[in-house]
C-alpha cells in the first residue's frame, strides 16, 4: 500500500517474508473483536486512555486570540503517546507467537514504551539508541533498564536514531523467526506506517468527540510536531476529511539556514531508506545527512511517507521551529498552565502561540501534547540555566 | 548475458573509495589477476544490509570524500586495463537521487556491466529494470534462504545476469562456517533458477568456496575478507588482495 508515489517497501530481500507475514496478521486480526477488545482494554485500563482535552484557559489568555487545547498525551503511562503503538504492537507480536520485542528509540519515549509492553506481555525486550541519545536521555535509559529491557547503545554515524533505526534493521534480518520489530513511528516499509498510523488514530478519534462535547463544533486547526510524525498523524488522520487545517511542525534546530535542523519535509528531497521512498535530508549523491533538534525524539532525517503525501498533496501544512522557539514555548507553557512538555510537543506549542495571535477570539486550536517534559529536565536545566 | 565467462565465478566485492578513491583502481587490479567479477560497493551513509566490516569501510570511504562520480570514473581507468566484468553494488537512495535512468546510464557509459541494489525487492523495481533494459546494464537480484520458490523463479527472471543467494539470516560479514541454509537454497535454486547461481554473505575462505562449488554453486561472492585486508593493510593492501584472490580461485578450481 502507498500513500500516492510514497511508502512502499525498500527493504532486504530477507525481510520480504516476514513483512508479508506481518501484513496478513494485521490485516487479520485488526478486524477481530477478539484483539481489538483486548486492545481496548489495555488502552483504557492500563494506559489511561482517554486522555482529557484540556482548554488551556492561562495560556489562551497569555497570548490572546484563538483559543488553545491541549490533547494530554503527556498523562498516559510511560508519559507519551507511544504507548498507543507499543501495545497495539506487542499484542499483536504475541498473537503473532513471537516472544522477542526489539526497537529503536531517539528521546527514549518508544524506547520505554516498548519495554513497558514488553513487561506487559512477558516478552523479551532489546532497545537499539544512539549513544548521543543515551547520553542525553539518561533517565529513559534507566527506565528501560529498571523495565527489563536491554538497552544497546549504536556508536555508529550520527549517533542518532537514524543509526539505531540501521541496528535494529540488522537485529531484524537475522532474528525475524522469532522476534518482532516494534516500529516507533509512522515510517519504514509498508504496513508498518499504516499500522502504526492505525494504533495512533484513537487520539484523533477522542480529540474529534471530545471537542464536539465541549465547542459543538470542529476545531479550526490542529497542530503536532512531526519528526517520524506518529502524533501527528494520529490526531490528523480522523480529520483528514473534515474543514479543519493540519499543521506538523518540524525541527528547524539552529535555523534551516544554519544546515542544523531535521526538517525533513521543510529543507529535504524525496528519497528511499528505512524502507520507505519519502523525503529525507540528503546531499545530491543520495546520502542521508546528519541532523540536529534540542528534542532528540525530532532527531531524524526522514518522516513518514503519509505526511509526504499529505504535504503534497496540499492537505497539510508543514513548518519549523527553531531549538530556541521550543525553549520558550516550553518554559512558558510550565508556567502558564502547570504542565510541563516534553521538548519535541512544545515545538509544536510554539507554533500554535505564534498562529492562536493571529486568529479569532472564537475559533479554536488543539495542540496534540504528545509528551511530557520529565525525561528533558537535564537538557532544559544545560540550556537555560534555571 | 555478458558474464560469457566459465563458470565457476569467484565474485570479489570491495567497498569503491576505501580507504581513499585513488587506492581503489589498484586494488581492482589485484583482484583482477584471479577473479572472474568484480563487485564495487558504493559507498552509502546507511547500509542496513552490511555487517561492520563493510559498514567500516563505507564510512572509510564517504570521510575520504568518495562521491558517486568517483566510482564512475574509477570504472572507465579499470575499463583501459581489463575486460572483466565489473557489477556495481548500491543502495537505492544514490540511485534515485540521480535519477534512475540516468544513473544506469552513467554507469553503462563508465563501462559497468551490471548492478545489484540491495534495499530494491522486485516490487519496487519497475523503472530500474526498464533502465537497465535500455542502458544495457545486467541485472543481479537477491535470494535469501526464506525466499519461497514461486519467489525465487522471479528473481530468477528479473536477474539478466546471475541470482545471487545469501547464505544466511543475517547481514554481510566473514564467518567460520557456511550454514546448512545456504546448501538449502543452493540446491532449491539449482533446481528452479535458469541463471547461473552465486553464494554470498560470509564466504570468506578456501575451503568455503571448494564446499560451494562441490555443491553445485556457479559461483561464490566473498567481500568481508577482502575489505578486512583493506582496513588492516590499507594503501599497501593490493599485494594481499592478490595473494587472496589467488588461494580463493584455487578453490573454486577444486
Amino acid at each position: 500500500m502507498k500513500f500516492g508515489e510514497f511508502g512502499g517497501q525498500f527493504i532486504p530481500e530477507v525481510l520480504m517474508p516476514p513483512l508479508k507475514e506481518l501484513e496478513k496478521a494485521y490485516e487479520e486480526l485488526k478486524d477481530s473483536e477478539e484483539f481489538k477488545k483486548e486492545l481496548d482494554y489495555y488502552l483504557r485500563v492500563y494506559a489511561g486512555r482517554p486522555t482529557p482535552l484540556y482548554f488551556a484557559k492561562n495560556l489562551t489568555e497569555k497570548v490572546g486570540g484563538a483559543k488553545i487545547y491541549l490533547k494530554r498525551e503527556d498523562l498516559l503511562h510511560s508519559g507519551a503517546h507511544k504507548i498507543n503503538n507499543t501495545l497495539g504492537q506487542a499484542l499483536l507480536a504475541k498473537y503473532m507467537g513471537k516472544n522477542r520485542l526489539i526497537a529503536e528509540t531517539g528521546a527514549g519515549q518508544h524506547g520505554v514504551a516498548t519495554a513497558i509492553a514488553g513487561a506487559l506481555f512477558g516478552m523479551k525486550t532489546e532497545i537499539y539508541m544512539g549513544s548521543e541519545d543515551v547520553e542525553r536521555q539518561k533517565p529513559n535509559v534507566f527506565r528501560m533498564k529498571l523495565l527489563g529491557a536491554e538497552v544497546h547503545p549504536v556508536d555508529s554515524g550520527s549517533k542518532t536514531l537514524k543509526d539505531a533505526i540501521n541496528e535494529a534493521l540488522r537485529d531484524w534480518v537475522a532474528t525475524f523467526e522469532n522476534t518482532h520489530y516494534l516500529i516507533g513511528s509512522v515510517v519504514g516499509p509498508h504496513p508498518y506506517p499504516t499500522m502504526v498510523r492505525d494504533f495512533q488514530s484513537v487520539i484523533g478519534q477522542e480529540t474529534k468527540k471530545q471537542i464536539l462535547e465541549v465547542e459543538g463544533c470542529l476545531p479550526d486547526c490542529i497542530v503536532a510536531c512531526v519528526g517520524g510524525g506518529s502524533n501527528a498523524i494520529g490526531i490528523f488522520y480522523p480529520f483528514v476529511k473534515d474543514k479543519v487545517r493540519l499543521i506538523g511542525v518540524e525541527a528547524a534546530g539552529e535555523g534551516i539556514e544554519t544546515g542544523k535542523h531535521s526538517a525533513s519535509l521543510g529543507a529535504g528531497k524525496k528519497g528511499v531508506l528505512h524502507g520507505m521512498l519519502s523525503y529525507f535530508l540528503q546531499d545530491e549523491d543520495g546520502q542521508i545527512a546528519t541532523t540536529h533538534s534540542v528534542a532528540a525524539g525530532l532527531d531524524y532525517p526522514g518522516v513518514g511517507p503519509e505526511h509526504a503525501y499529505l504535504k503534497e498533496s496540499g492537505r497539510a501544512e508543514y513548518v519549523a521551529v527553531t531549538d530556541e522557539q521550543a525553549l520558550k514555548a516550553f518554559a512558558e507553557l510550565s508556567k502558564a498552565e502547570g504542565i510541563i512538555p516534553a521538548l519535541e510537543s512544545a515545538h509544536a506549542v510554539a507554533y500554535a502561540m505564534e498562529i492562536a495571535k493571529e486568529m479569532q477570539r472564537d475559533e479554536i486550536i488543539v495542540v496534540n501534547l504528545s509528551g511530557r517534559g520529565d525525561k528533558d529536565l537535564g537538557i532544559v536545566m544545560e540550556l537555560l540555566g534555571v | 548475458m555478458v558474464f560469457e565467462i566459465e563458470t565457476p565465478w569467484l565474485v570479489t566485492f570491495i567497498t569503491a573509495g576505501d580507504p581513499h578513491p585513488k587506492l581503489t583502481l589498484d586494488f581492482m587490479l589485484a583482484l583482477e589477476k584471479y577473479s572472474d567479477v568484480i563487485e564495487l560497493g558504493i559507498p552509502f551513509s546507511d547500509p542496513v544490509a552490511d555487517g561492520p566490516t563493510i559498514q567500516k569501510a563505507n564510512y572509510r570511504a564517504l570521510k575520504a570524500g568518495t562521491k558517486v562520480s568517483d566510482v564512475f570514473s574509477i570504472v572507465r581507468q579499470f575499463r583501459e586495463h581489463s575486460d572483466k566484468p565489473v557489477v556495481l553494488m548500491t543502495y537505492y537512495n544514490p540511485v534515485y537521487a540521480k535519477g534512475v535512468d540516468e544513473f544506469v546510464k552513467l554507469a553503462a557509459d563508465a563501462g559497468v556491466s551490471g548492478m545489484i541494489v540491495v534495499d530494491l525487492p522486485l516490487e519496487e523495481s519497475g523503472e530500474y529494470l526498464a533502465a537497465c533494459e535500455k542502458h544495457g546494464i545486467d541485472t543481479v537480484f537477491l535470494a535469501a534462504p526464506n525466499t519461497p520458490d514461486e519467489r525465487l523463479r522471479a528473481i530468477d527472471e528479473a536477474s539478466s545476469a546471475f541470482v545471487y543467494l545469501i547464505s544466511l539470516y543475517g547481514t554481510t560479514g566473514a564467518r567460520e562456517k557456511i550454514p546448512p541454509l545456504a546448501f538449502d537454497l543452493l540446491k532449491r535454486a539449482k533446481r528452479i533458477c535458469t541463471k547461473p547461481v552465486c553464494v554470498g554473505f560470509g564466504v570468506s575462505k578456501r575451503e568455503h568456496v571448494e564446499e560451494l562449488v562441490k555443491a553445485g554453486a556457479d559461483g561464490v561472492v566473498v567481500g568481508s575478507a577482502l575489505v578486512k585486508i583493506i582496513e588492516e593493510y590499507g594503501e599497501n593492501a593490493a599485494e594481499r588482495l592478490e595473494e587472496i584472490t589467488r588461494e580463493l580461485k584455487r578453490g573454486c578450481k577444486g
